[in-house]
């Protein structure tokens, strides 16, 4: 199989994910994404595995390692995001801005 | 003999007041001892050190202190009548003052601090008296400047004291950098600091620049000794505690620039210019401060006018080329200028007071304070001079001086030609002396009729806008002469009385100094004599006229105002010397400070804010990007690394 088909089907894949995350609002939905661009970056690594014909198979290793380092990740994801809509009854990822620079005369104070 | 004893006069009262600084704030119990005993105990070894010494005698020791490269500095000790007498006269005040201040200062909480300076202002001066080294006479020198500064200072609460302090500062520095340059070039054209040295090479005419250097000299003596025109500070420096006016301000420190010149006269005698300068300045400082002091109506102020001019008649012995009889007023003068002022103080304690005037309208002032008004008579007539009183003799060998150096036949001894003293110089200071002579008697007798003979019955009026130095005090006038503050006028109306005498033997005072006569000839005398006691009965005189004038119903006056007639308004202002120094030197020393503050204010910060205030603008833009939208940091980052990544493939 000709190399151009897995690396197109992975670029269309991170893609799709990128936009998943600078554009979707629901918290969920953008760990998601996270996923789908994680897959594409595996897609690649197993496809240039074969392409090159390593004997040492180390793309498909590294891949094993990212699907355990994604499951670990999304854990944690998850957990983060149960927490915030716990406290703030909210998984709009535009919706927890604490830790913007928006309460000015708070800081002016701090400065002082 | 042994050199212990003068080195420890000056070390005793240094560590003395070395101790009352660091215990007096815990122990105030310690500060009376602290004060009395180093001071009085180095009086002691000063008149010891005297006896042992001798008539004739000189002691010199030295060990060098910091090799410089060009003209060394040591600790350099010189000892010889001039210096021995003057200890003892500095020894006999300074221990008449702690043992008065006790008493005086018996209710100030800064009682310590102040009996340590004054100690430490002894030390300086016993230093100054015995140093034969120029750069160590130097440190004593402004040791006794900055302890004068602190002293003036006492009361700070005042704004007066404070003002005064600043102004005693200021004027005696102005001296001083003159000085200092005089003693540089002394030292450069010598090759030594040390003064027997120095007076060898001027004695061998080894001196490149004897009227420069003796010029800058007299600079710094003019700012110390508080003369014409570097005088100002003096009158206003009795804002100080009045112990600290007998002893600083009338007895030492003011001293110590005749002492000086005294020291290295064979130096001023190499330059006649510089003699007329002395006189010249001598004249014009003794008759304007008698003037003065005739108007004056703070009893402070009158004595302190009076000590200026008692200078002048020092330095006008000096610029006739007689240092024996210069060091002889010096010492007679600081007895009764000392009784003096310790006598005013316990006035002022007994009237609540400095205003003569007002003491005049207290009823039986003198029966209040027996003492301090028989001791300020004794003072007084010294002051006058009328024999035998320490002042007479002391006057009348100032204007046998004067006399002769007008003759050409100047009293210059061993120092150097009588030709060296320019006639002028001793016309001037004849003139001047007998003319002070007779303002001297009349402000005497002035202050000591309005102060104590004048009665309610006919008071005087005190002028509207007289210079007045009040002092802060909390004294009981009904124990306003303890016995600590009695004794010591007491002690130092003997030399007041006696001093004069030893000068009458060719064996006794004048053996001790350059050996000549100390005899006031018969033409001087019988002229400054008779000057005085036409002063007295001139200012007699006012004061009957005064007195039948407040009987008969008119305005009180005062007797300073009919004698002096016209000139009684500038006098009281001191001649306005004042207000054009204020209009000379201050306005525009205060509007270049008011410029540099405009240009430091407008032009050097506006660059420092503007430092500051550009990256602070940055930052707040910066601020901006920072939403807290988790999604807009990551649009931002992966614009970054598209840009990166098309920039590294277009690069490549």
């Amino acid at each position: 199989m000709h190399l151009a088909y897995p690396a197109v089907l992975a670029v269309l894949l991170f893609s799709v994910g990128v936009y998943g995350v600078l554009a979707r609002r629901n918290v969920i939905l953008v760990l998601m994404s996270v996923e789908l661009m994680l897959n594409a970056v595996n897609l690649n690594l197993v496809a240039f595995d074969v392409w090159l014909r390593d004997t040492l198979h180390a793309g498909q290793a590294l891949t094993l390692f990212t699907i355990t380092i994604a499951a670990a990740e999304i854990g944690l994801g998850l957990a983060i995001v149960l927490l915030v809509h716990r406290t703030r009854r909210t998984a709009a990822v535009d919706g927890v801005t604490a830790l913007g620079d928006r309460h000015e005369a708070d800081t002016e104070e701090v400065a002082r | 003999m042994n050199l212990a004893l003068p080195i420890l006069v000056p070390v005793l009262p240094a560590l003395g007041a070395a101790a009352g600084l660091a215990t007096g704030r815990r122990h105030p119990g310690l500060a009376r001892p602290l004060a009395v005993l180093p001071v009085a105990v180095s009086a002691v070894l000063a008149l010891v050190t005297a006896l042992q010494l001798g008539t004739g005698a000189t002691l010199d020791a030295a060990t060098r202190l910091a090799p410089t490269g060009g003209p060394e500095i040591s600790l350099a000790l010189h000892l010889d009548g001039f210096s021995s007498l003057i200890s003892v006269l500095v020894g006999l005040v300074a221990t008449c003052v702690q043992v008065y201040s006790t008493a005086y200062l018996k209710d100030d909480p800064r009682y310590p601090s102040y009996a340590a300076l004054v100690s430490l202002f002894t030390a300086a001066m016993f230093l100054v008296v015995y140093s034969g080294d120029l750069i160590v006479l130097l440190v004593g020198w402004e040791v006794m400047g900055i302890c004068s500064y602190f002293l003036i200072g006492h009361h700070w609460e005042t704004a007066d004291a404070r003002s005064a302090s600043l102004k005693a500062f200021l004027v005696t520095k102005l001296g001083d950098v003159p000085f200092l340059f005089g003693l540089f070039l002394l030292g450069a054209d010598a090759g030594t600091f040390r003064i027997t040295e120095v007076l060898r090479t001027a004695a061998d005419g080894g001196l490149d620049h004897p009227t420069l250097i003796a010029l800058l000299l007299l600079a710094g003596v003019a700012g110390k000794s508080a003369q014409f025109p570097l005088h100002t500070w003096l009158p206003d420096a009795m804002a100080g505690p009045t112990p600290v006016s007998a002893l600083i301000h009338a007895a030492t420190m003011v001293a110590a620039g005749i002492y000086l010149v005294a020291r290295l006269l064979p130096v001023f005698l190499l330059s006649s210019a510089a003699l007329l300068v002395l006189a010249v300045m001598a004249a014009v400082t003794m008759v304007g401060s008698a003037l003065c002091a005739l108007a004056q109506d703070d009893l402070k102020r009158v004595l302190a006018y009076s000590t200026v001019g008692q200078l002048g008649y020092m330095a006008g012995a000096l610029a006739a080329g007689d240092r024996q009889a210069a060091v002889f007023h010096l010492v007679a003068h600081g007895a009764f200028k000392a009784l003096l002022f310790l006598t005013a103080g316990v006035v002022i304690h007994a009237a609540h007071t400095n205003s003569i005037s007002a003491m005049s309208r207290i009823d039986g002032l003198r029966r209040r304070v027996p003492d301090a008004y028989w001791t300020m008579g004794i003072g007084l007539v010294a002051l006058v001079g009328l024999p035998p009183f320490a002042g007479f003799f002391s006057k009348e060998s100032v204007l046998t001086a004067a006399e002769h150096a007008a003759h050409g036949e100047a009293l210059t001894g061993t120092l150097g030609p009588a030709s060296a003293v320019p006639a002028a110089a001793g016309w001037t200071v004849l003139v001047a002396g007998l003319l002070t002579a007779l303002l001297t008697a009349a402000y005497a007798t002035r202050l000591w009729l309005v102060a104590f003979h004048t009665g309610p019955a006919a008071p005087v009026a005190a002028p509207a806008d007289a210079p007045y130095s009040p002092e802060i005090d909390e004294a009981d006038p009904a124990h306003a002469e303890p016995a600590a503050m009695r004794w010591p006028l007491w002690v130092l109306a003997v030399p007041t009385t006696g001093f004069g005498l030893l000068g009458l033997r060719t064996d006794w005072l004048p053996r001790l100094l350059d050996g000549e006569s100390l005899r006031p000839g018969t033409e001087t005398m019988v002229l400054g004599t008779g000057a005085a006691l036409i002063g007295l009965l001139l200012a007699y005189a006012a004061w009957r006229t005064a007195g039948t004038r407040a009987a008969a119903g008119q305005p009180a006056t005062d007797p300073g105002r009919l004698l002096l007639g016209p000139l009684h308004g500038p006098a009281r202002h001191g001649f306005g010397v004042d207000r054009l120094y204020t209009a000379l030197f201050v306005r525009p020393t205060a509007a270049a400070a008011r410029l540099v503050r405009f240009l430091d204010r407008a032009v050097v910060e506006t660059y420092v804010r503007g430092a500051g205030a550009a990256p602070g603008w940055l930052g707040r833009a910066v601020r901006f990007a920072q939403t807290g939208n988790a999604q807009g940091y990551l649009s931002a980052l992966l614009a970054g690394a598209v840009l990166l990544a098309v920039l590294v493939a277009v690069g490549s």
